[in-house]
């Protein structure tokens, strides 16, 4: 009873992440304005989708402190806490 | 008790559906209807997320033009750098998506029946709607300027006919003609898009008309990037380029079409070309439908961008007054993606979530030398605020290798933002 309960409440959070990562969190969509949602668009600027979750965390980390040289992504990286990032770099890592 | 897993998902099924889809729209087994009036940046963004959030949405986009002229870029085909075919889309890919394209223009809004009625004298219903209509001109705001004047003093602030002939009359125009740029005070779309023309019809003079002169007269003392620009222009064309502050009698008064004079306060300035961008106001469906304000552009809630002066309707892009975002294309696509998450959310009969922005916007100085603007949003005592600490321009003393790369960019997110619009 009490595994089948354990059972229970683990497919409840399941579940809670499947709807959470349908839907882009904050900040997420606007991405696409420069980093090509397509895969028909040709840009120097990567594709978000399919990226491991911690190389986006990473770089956006090093946008941040300047260890990393950029054009705008300075600017961007600034405006988005660590929690914002993590989401927005899960998101976009079960994206295809 | 004891639920099997086999009840337990069942369960947990009905309850999603419940949780999800608890509004009227929804249960009545009614598709929801939404329709998005004006098919640009704000506009086309909004009804392809719309689509994609949620196939079940009925989106019905109503554009008057089958072909989509694009205005970032146009200065550079002002410039003579690039053709306008290169600005313009189609809505094939859009309508492919499953939205239906409405080709017309929005005359009425009744907002208590909640329909638009077209010029045609359709009738469309609707859930929410959603009000993209771009910038109209404000006609007779500056004495002189009609549209007949606009005919010979081009505003080019729409893109199109009135590019090309801004273009035409600068390569008809003689070595050592005098060019002049009248720019408006704020708001206005495109912040930095005068500067940016100033700048490629200084390059199109130096390269080919080098004995010509450009002036700026300008409403405001101070503009979008200004000490980027003022440090170009300095490098790039001195002696070429004078831009003339509201202080120093840069405020335009009145034009006389006829003769191609541009009056001010201090004196007169008879133009070989002249390029009036006049005052602007949300696009003309924003006041029939009740959803502009005395100053002529939108209030909104910086969360849904639902209109603050009518219940279910929302004002996105050029149109909206979005506080600190300013009006271009990128913010245009951002705020068409919240305002398509949140209207998924409303539908729903589910609370939006408090949502972040991105601007970013390129300017071109020349063909190899561009600055950007960028900036974070969130909502902040009712308007959209820049997150604090986040922003700003192009470093003032970037090496020329960074300019290159950041012209470089510009042509890269104008394909990958039309690539989602469009293709």
């Amino acid at each position: 009873m009490r595994r089948t309960l354990a059972a229970a409440i683990g497919l409840v959070s399941i579940a809670a992440a499947a709807a959470a990562s349908a839907e882009p969190p904050a900040g997420a969509a606007a991405c696409s304005g420069c980093h090509p949602a397509s895969t028909r668009v040709t840009s120097p600027v990567p594709r978000l989708a399919g990226l491991d979750q911690a190389a986006i965390v990473r770089a956006m980390q090093d946008f941040r402190s300047g260890t990393r040289a950029a054009t705008v992504m300075d600017r961007i990286a600034k405006g988005f806490t660590e929690a914002e990032v993590q989401a927005i770099a899960a998101w976009y890592a079960t994206q295809r | 008790m004891r639920v099997s897993r086999r009840e337990f998902l069942k369960l947990g099924g009905a309850a999603t559906s419940a949780a999800l889809f608890p509004c009227p729209t929804f249960a009545q087994g009614a598709a929801p209807r939404v329709v998005v009036v004006g098919g640009g940046f704000a506009g086309a963004s909004c009804a392809r997320a719309l689509r994609q959030a949620d196939p079940r949405i009925a989106v019905t986009l109503v554009e008057a033009n089958a072909t989509f002229t694009a205005c970032p870029f146009s200065n550079a085909v002002i410039g003579g750098l690039r053709e306008l075919s290169a600005q313009q889309f189609t809505y094939e890919r859009v309508a492919a998506d499953g939205i239906a394209v409405a080709r017309g223009t929005a005359t009425a809004v009744d907002a208590q029946a909640r329909s638009v009625t077209l010029a045609d004298g359709t009738r469309l219903p609707y859930d929410r709607l959603v009000l993209a209509p771009g910038i109209d001109i404000r006609w007779g705001a500056l004495p002189g300027y009609d549209e007949a004047a606009a005919a010979l003093m081009p505003h080019a602030w729409r893109a199109g006919e009135q590019t090309l002939l801004l273009r035409r009359q600068l390569e008809a125009m003689p070595d050592g003609g005098l060019v002049v740029i009248s720019a408006p005070a704020n708001p206005f779309r495109c912040p930095p898009g005068p500067y940016e023309r100033a700048s490629l019809i200084a390059h199109y003079l130096k390269t080919k008309k080098p004995k010509s002169k450009l002036i700026v007269l300008d409403a405001k003392d101070a503009f979008s990037k200004q000490r980027l620009f003022q440090a170009a222009w300095a490098e790039l064309y001195p002696g070429l380029l004078e831009w003339v502050p509201l202080s120093k009698g840069g405020n335009v008064t009145s034009v006389d079409a006829a003769t191609g004079t541009l009056v001010t306060d201090f004196g007169r300035h008879k133009a070989a070309v002249a390029n009036v961008i006049p005052p602007q106001k949300a696009g003309r469906i924003a006041e029939a439908a009740g959803v502009a304000d005395r100053s002529g552009w939108c209030p909104i809630d910086p969360v849904t961008f639902e209109s603050k002066l009518q219940a279910g309707i929302h004002v996105i892009g050029d149109a909206a007054i979005a506080g600190a975002m300013p009006k271009s294309a990128f913010a245009a696509n951002s705020q068409a993606k919240t305002c398509a998450a949140a209207v998924v959310r409303l539908l729903a009969g589910g609370a939006p979530s408090a949502p972040k922005l991105i601007n970013t916007c390129y300017s071109l100085v020349a063909p190899d030398y561009g600055i950007s603007v960028a900036g974070v949003y969130q909502p902040s005592g009712g308007q959209l605020a820049d997150v604090p600490g986040s922003g700003g321009v192009s470093p003032t003393d970037a090496p020329r290798a960074s300019r290159a790369a950041e012209a470089v960019l510009a042509e890269a997110w104008f394909r990958t933002i039309t690539g989602e619009l469009f293709g």
